[in-house]
């Protein structure tokens, strides 16, 4: 033998070190995922909660207040009762549609979180498209909701699907508009650079004020985008009885209402992240990033602070989506397409334009 | 460069499994005993269901979506101008105005047609 033992045993024990670096490696991609998901799970269990109290405040009721501390627990509850519910399939169904059309709009929606910068660094991947990522995937949740739709083989759910989809594309492209301006004015499609760009003068170097039109037009798409009450068309009970979800029960009922209440959070997430300077603490001449950098305790620090102040802006706009839930009426279909294609598509062209002649003027 | 997109490819899988195991779970627990041919029926408050649902419906519903075929590329084709202005002179953002200025009178004609009228 030429080689011998010990050289042998190295190249083993350098070949099993190699493979225990790998499997770290795919571990620290794993953890930030599951943190991900785990974080916007208790996320969408606390809004249900919210939107249960608001609403009970709203009408003088007292709302949950059984299942937990304040009701807390009651979406948990909920949810554990959607499990054991019977599996039901609608006779003259399409089974296969009918059970992938839910799980497509969950699925398009939770990848659409990948790209939001909860904190300083704290991002599953800064990419430099991240803003028009989000708005690719995020388009991808209407085939699920028509192939529901279809699949169930019920008239409401017919229409109900049919709706939803006119409603998604119309109200697509002023949102988009609104997402263009906003990346004119930052250089960059990477929603931590947008972040960054509004850090400079405390609450006044916010997009909000850069861009009122954007930020209105922005706000009224996203709540269509959601499906929430002055454009819950494709749900309205008194007409398609539940629109595409008529015919679901059980956890498949309950993956819609995931998927309404995650779309929900996702389009808080980036109203603060586009229009009100997502993690900065927004008051100005105070500069947390230098703060806080010092060692590694205060970064963490910094960290847990920034991933707090957005969420606080986040919910203060899932406030306002819920108490609008119950002050507007519903919209009639010819109405709500009206407002996408003739008010608010030209309105957010012509910001765009305005945008980018300010642009070629400082130019 | 592909360090930014692994997460994602990663969640690629992750978000269809966790959809999949929420789609699985009922199945040891939920009882399936109790079906009968009415409650599989297709629900219309309470009668019996007339006709196959997927009939004719609004042709306006095809209307809308061949609008927005045209807007969706022209706002994909924006993105790209918008990122870098710095790299792109007058020029560049003028022919991009050029071109902007064909499909607003495009849009122009279709509102006046009244493609987008739902009376």
């Amino acid at each position: 033998m030429i080689i011998d033992t010990t050289e042998v045993q190295d190249i083993n024990s350098f070949s099993r070190l190699e493979s225990l670096k790998e499997v770290y490696g795919i571990i620290g991609m794993f953890l930030p995922i599951l943190t991900l998901v785990l974080g916007i799970t208790i996320g969408v269990l606390v809004i249900v909660w919210l939107e249960r109290e608001i609403s009970a405040g709203i009408q003088q009721r007292i709302g949950p207040e059984y299942a937990g501390p304040l009701g807390i627990l009651q979406a948990l509850a909920d949810g554990t009762k959607l499990i054991f519910k019977e599996n039901l399939f609608p006779s003259r169904g399409d089974i296969r549609l009918f059970s992938i059309g839910p799980s497509i709009a969950v699925i398009s929606i939770l990848l659409s979180y990948s790209v939001i910068p909860f904190s300083y660094h704290f991002v599953l991947s800064d990419l430099n498209i991240g803003v028009f990522l989000w708005i690719a995937i995020s388009s991808i949740a209407p085939i699920g909701l028509l192939m529901s739709g279809y699949g169930s083989n019920n008239k409401y759910s017919f229409l109900g699907g049919l709706r939803a989809a006119a409603q998604s594309i119309s109200y697509e492209i002023p949102l988009t508009l609104c997402v263009l301006s906003i990346s004119l004015l930052s250089n960059s499609s990477s929603t931590v650079d947008i972040v960054e760009a509004q850090s400079k003068y405390g609450f006044w170097g916010w997009n909000l004020w850069r861009q009122p039109i954007g930020f209105f037009v922005f706000l009224i798409s996203s709540l269509a985008e959601c499906e929430r009450l002055p454009f819950d068309l494709p749900e309205a009970e008194e007409e398609l009885v539940a629109g595409y979800q008529t015919e679901y029960s059980g956890i498949k009922f309950g993956l819609f209402y995931v998927a309404s209440y995650l779309n929900l959070l996702v389009s808080s997430l980036f109203v603060t992240v586009l229009y009100l300077g997502g993690w900065n603490i927004s008051i100005p001449y105070i500069f947390v990033p230098e703060l806080f950098e010092i060692n590694k305790v205060g970064r963490v620090f910094g960290t847990t602070i920034g991933i707090f102040i957005t969420l606080a802006k986040t919910y203060l706009f899932l406030f306002i989506s819920i108490t609008t839930r119950w002050t507007l009426p519903r919209l009639r279909i010819d109405q709500l397409l009206n407002l996408g294609w003739k008010f608010l598509l030209p309105i957010s062209l012509g910001n765009l334009l305005l945008t980018t002649s300010f642009q070629l003027i400082s130019l | 460069m592909m360090s930014e997109f692994a997460p994602i490819c990663i969640y690629l899988v992750i978000s269809p499994l966790l959809s999949l195991i929420l789609l699985g779970v009922p199945f040891p627990f939920a009882s399936n005993s109790s079906t009968y041919p009415e409650k599989l029926s297709a629900y219309e408050c309470g009668f019996d269901p007339s006709g196959d649902a997927r009939s004719r419906f609004d042709i306006r519903f095809y209307l809308v979506s061949i609008l927005f075929i045209i807007p969706d590329p022209e706002v994909t084709f924006f993105f790209p101008w918008a990122v870098p202005p710095n790299k792109i002179d007058s020029f560049g953002s003028w022919s991009m105005m050029a071109f902007l200025l064909i499909l607003t009178i495009g849009s122009l004609y279709e509102w006046k047609r009244g493609a987008s009228d739902r009376e």
